[in-house]
């Protein structure tokens, strides 16, 4: 009997799997999917500047655009159809509900600049949040403007900056671990400051003593993430914090990691002076495959008077935004605009909606069930797999190659064979601390038996890895819509855009 | 609580698989004084039903743009999204799919990340863009670092016509390096000579066309200055829409355009998100911030696409990055791409035209009010009007008639009092006859 790889079909397409080209391949010149008017027919005030060159664009009709995109969509793995186990990226339910608050007109067809009594009710959405952030974290301000977790990093390392050099001593070195997500140190480099490395100890934590070595005056700032990249809590992290401020400098925390916390710590205990939340990780305002996000930066006293512009405010009984450097409304001391206009309200919609759905004891569940969920699947795996570091874990386990030494396959390879699975991979190659990364998440969106496949799966490819089977790892994924891409093709000769020359020779 | 699916049978047997007791056995590494022992002093779990009612009623105290006759602008427009775009972006696949490192079971959103980055190349003129950055600010300030990377020099020119936002946004993103922005002042009445600005310091020139005026700029000759002294020509675009009607900054000599493209395919969102374009010369590309989508092959020979030249990009360069950004806007990217789709080269250019003749008729109207005059001689879909009396005031007036009348210019430079009675007004294909009627009406009553 022909099995799958043998049938050959005359369309390209195998089945439901429907083979789809580029939108520029479908152009038929004139055709439009959209019936608009007839334009007023008046002299232009173009200023000689109107285009002649046509723009390129192809003509599809709306049922060719709607099938376009559905098919394209089915390419893809996402949360709503699998488990998602990406460490450190938190991909966890995206109730429809945030989607459907969002899309109200009360929100989403607001304009910026619309006056500020106009839309009170938005600047009380912001402020709720901003309530929410600061309760949940125990810190006592918040900056919401950062559109994502590297934005809200540079927000705050530009804040530490300005309080700094407002004390005339800016300084000139950020501390970071090598564990640290590479957007912390580009973050720095950014704010003018050189990075020192700080190297973990043995247990998966910053080593304490080399980082008390390198504690000086001449240190801005250090940039933990907490729980770390690799799962754990820093359980020195007062110690810590005493010492980073026993010499001046302020404690940063990456809060990419908050979903294993909440509710049962707040940073602001920890003697954490800023830090950033990624709403499209621990709130669930969704990925988007690769956004938009939202990362607002809470704030300890000593940094609140440098946040970014604007802000949302008291004002009599109302809010108003202030969007200006003020003395007299305390913003004078503002680092400046990190974006246009005022935050991603979009997504400040979503954040809340996610938050009064679980409330104060839905959230400290989730944290708890995302913990449970890491450490069944490291109690689970270990024997097998190579624990990096002993547990418990937070929300997330690590481990590493060690166990696929002499096997011939890679921490790649295992991945892709996962994909075969059913399940998207976990992170691999990160963090750097260890050999071949594999960090797994699951969330506190999985059930058991969602997780107890998924553990089955895992041993039975651990066990075929350590079988030997190394060829079959080589090839995968074979069921997936596309087999292995060659990086290395597209990085030596890159093809950014389709070429309309592209078409003419295909023709 | 109807997200979490772990019964409290399930909980217990998993904690026995680990091997421990309760839950707080596993978050022993937190130091026992700062663990909580019980949930925060906030309100319980809620149903949807009552989250939906709290919301709605939130959103029931804003006014929509939909709900009055409506002409703001000043960096974000309000055009009709076709009911296909919003269905598509809310399909499970794109909308909680992850940035795609994985490309054999992401090729729906690299392939998507392809075309957008083809269409915003053939809408600005230039050979190559990246997969989109926060908004048109951030990417502005993005692309004043890549001119300092690009020149190796130290200094950027921003013209006065630059949104206040842009500019606040790139003066922020340098003022801890060594680099010196001229932000030349705004003047709605009145042109710089930009080109006498430029010298051998500089590292670019940055001018945006429609400016926040809504004036619009034939960008060769300053492009040639700019070339001349070895300087960057850094175009900005803050209504993209534009780009239908209007020669493309590539074909004027652009070097790096960054734009706001929040026009197509994206809901006002009170200011985010938004879609940050970003485009420049094929010389340059490995100088740009933000991820980048390739075209390879898969080991069977299909043609697929994968995330590239990752080595300029802070997950492998850490510190020597050209940028610290890694989400960006992808799903506000795939709705622009959507739109873009569907309206076509015929589609944006006729939606460009419907923009620009509206736009001039509302100017006629305005011009023929007693005390009004119009300042520009070139515009789009918008363009500045001097009132005879505060402009801030005049919207106030006109709040409670359902009318919201454009952005008083005051808003933007509160600090300058040749603004206060200046309005930017902005029209779109949404603007109905009755919108401009109930306008000039209205302002007939209250000047």
């Amino acid at each position: 009997m022909a099995g799958p790889e043998t049938v050959t079909t005359n369309s390209g397409h195998r089945g439901l799997d429907l083979a789809e080209t580029l939108i520029f391949e479908l152009d038929s010149p004139g055709r439009c999917g959209v019936d608009l008017e007839q334009a007023p027919d008046l002299p232009n005030r173009l200023g000689g500047l109107e285009r002649t060159a046509p723009i390129g664009l192809p003509g599809l009709s709306e049922p060719q655009v709607i099938r376009h995109f559905v098919r394209l969509s089915r390419n893809n793995f996402a949360i709503d159809a699998g488990l998602y186990p990406l460490g450190s990226c938190t991909m966890k339910h995206n109730p429809r509900l945030n989607e459907k608050m969002a899309r109200l007109p009360g929100f989403a067809d607001l304009h910026p600049m619309q006056p500020v009594e106009t839309v009170q009710g938005a600047l009380e959405l912001i402020d709720s949040l901003a309530e929410w952030l600061i309760t949940l974290t125990g810190m006592p301000a918040v900056a919401m403007s950062p559109a994502a977790g590297a934005h809200g990093e540079l927000c705050g390392l530009m804040t530490i900056r300005a309080a700094l050099e407002a004390k005339g001593d800016a300084r000139e070195v950020v501390l970071v671990p090598t564990s640290a997500h590479g957007t912390n140190p580009a973050t720095a480099a950014i704010c003018g400051y050189r990075i020192e490395q700080i190297p973990a100890d043995e247990r998966g934590r910053v080593d304490v003593a080399a980082l008390k070595e390198k504690l000086g005056p001449r240190v801005a700032a250090i940039m933990l993430t907490n729980p770390n990249t690799c799962g754990l809590f820093e359980n020195q992290i007062i110690e810590i914090a005493e010492a980073v401020h026993g010499v001046g400098a302020y404690f940063y925390c990456d809060g990419a990691n908050f979903n294993a916390i909440m509710g049962k710590v707040r940073p602001g205990d920890l003697g954490i002076d800023c830090m950033h939340l990624n709403l499209h990780k621990t709130f669930s305002t969704p990925h988007g495959g690769g956004g938009p996000g939202s990362g607002p930066v809470v704030l300890a006293e000593a940094l609140a008077p440098f946040a970014p512009l604007p802000m949302v405010v008291r004002d009599g009984d109302g809010l108003t935004l202030v969007e200006q450097k003020s003395e007299d409304l305390g913003t004078a001391g503002s680092f400046g605009r990190l974006k246009g206009f005022h935050g991603q309200m979009g997504m400040f919609v979503r954040a809340l909606a996610f938050i009064l759905s679980h409330g104060a004891d839905g959230l400290r569940q989730a944290s708890e069930d995302a913990v449970l969920n890491a450490n069944y699947i490291l109690a689970r795996l270990q024997d097998l797999f190579s624990l990096s570091f002993p547990g418990p874990c937070m929300h997330e386990a690590l481990f590493d190659d060690g166990f696929l030494k002499d096997t011939g396959v890679s921490t790649l390879d295992f991945a892709k064979a996962m994909i075969d699975e059913g399940f998207h991979p976990m992170t691999m190659y990160f963090p750097l601390v260890v050999s071949g990364a594999m960090l797994m998440e699951p969330t506190e969106s999985e059930s058991k038996a969602s997780l107890d496949q998924f553990i089955a799966s895992m041993r039975h490819l651990g066990q075929r890895a350590l079988a030997g089977d190394s060829e079959f790892f080589a090839g995968a994924p074979y069921l997936a819509p596309y087999r292995r891409l060659d990086e290395t093709q597209a990085a030596r000769k890159p093809v950014l855009r389709w070429q309309p020359q592209a078409k003419e020779a295909a023709e | 609580m109807r997200y979490l699916p772990h019964t409290p049978a399930d909980r217990q047997a998993m904690l026995a698989a680990i091997g421990v007791k309760n839950i707080d056995d596993l978050f022993a590494d937190v130091p026992s004084q700062v663990l909580l022992d019980a949930p925060l002093d906030l309100p319980m779990h809620a149903g949807e039903m009552v989250v939906e009612r709290a919301l709605t009623a939130m959103a029931g105290r804003n006014m929509p743009m939909g709900s009055a006759a409506s002409f703001l602008g000043a960096g974000a427009y309000r055009h009709h999204v076709p009911a296909a775009v919003d269905h598509l972006i809310q399909r499970s696949e794109f909308l909680t799919a992850y940035t795609p490192y994985q490309p054999e079971v992401s090729q729906g959103t690299l392939h998507y990340l392809f075309e957008f980055q083809t269409q915003v190349a053939m809408l600005t003129g230039m050979d190559v863009a990246n997969a989109s950055m926060y908004d048109g600010a951030s990417a502005c300030a993005e692309a004043v670092l890549m001119a300092h990377r690009v020149t190796k020099r130290d200094k950027a020119i921003l013209c006065g016509g630059l949104h206040p936002h842009y500019r606040e946004a790139a003066e922020t993103a340098v003022q801890f390096i060594q680099f010196e922005i001229d932000a030349r002042p705004a003047d709605p009445d009145a042109f710089e000579d930009m080109a006498a600005l430029i010298d051998g310091e500089t590292a670019c020139i940055v001018i945006q066309t429609p400016d926040l005026f809504g004036r619009l700029h034939d960008l060769r000759a300053l492009a040639e200055a700019a070339h001349d002294k070895g300087a960057l020509l850094v175009v900005v675009v803050t209504e993209v829409v534009s780009l239908g009607a209007l020669t493309s900054p590539g074909e004027m000599g652009a070097d790096i355009v960054v734009a706001e493209g929040q026009s197509i395919g994206n809901a006002l969102n009170f200011g985010g998100p938004y879609l940050g374009l970003f485009a420049t010369r094929q010389k340059y590309v490995r100088q740009m911030p933000g991820r980048l989508c390739g075209e390879t092959v898969d080991e069977a020979g299909r043609r697929g696409y994968v995330l590239t030249l990752s080595t300029r990009e802070q997950h492998i360069r850490r510190e020597k990055a050209t940028s610290n950004i890694c989400t960006n806007s992808g799903l506000c990217a795939l709705a622009f791409c959507i739109h873009l789709s569907l309206l076509g080269e015929t589609g944006l250019r006729q939606l460009a035209q419907i923009n620009h003749g509206r736009a001039v008729a509302l100017a006629d109207h305005l011009a023929d009010l007693d005390g009004v005059e119009v300042l520009n001689d070139s515009f789009f879909n918008e363009f500045t009007v001097r009132l005879p009396r505060p402009a801030a005031e005049v919207v106030e007036d006109l709040v409670p008639r359902g009318i919201l009348a454009g952005v008083p210019l005051s808003r933007l430079y509160p600090d300058n009092p040749a603004m206060a009675d200046l309005l930017l007004v902005a029209t779109t294909e949404t603007n109905t006859d009755e919108d401009v009627a109930a306008l000039i009406n209205a302002l007939r009553e209250v000047l």
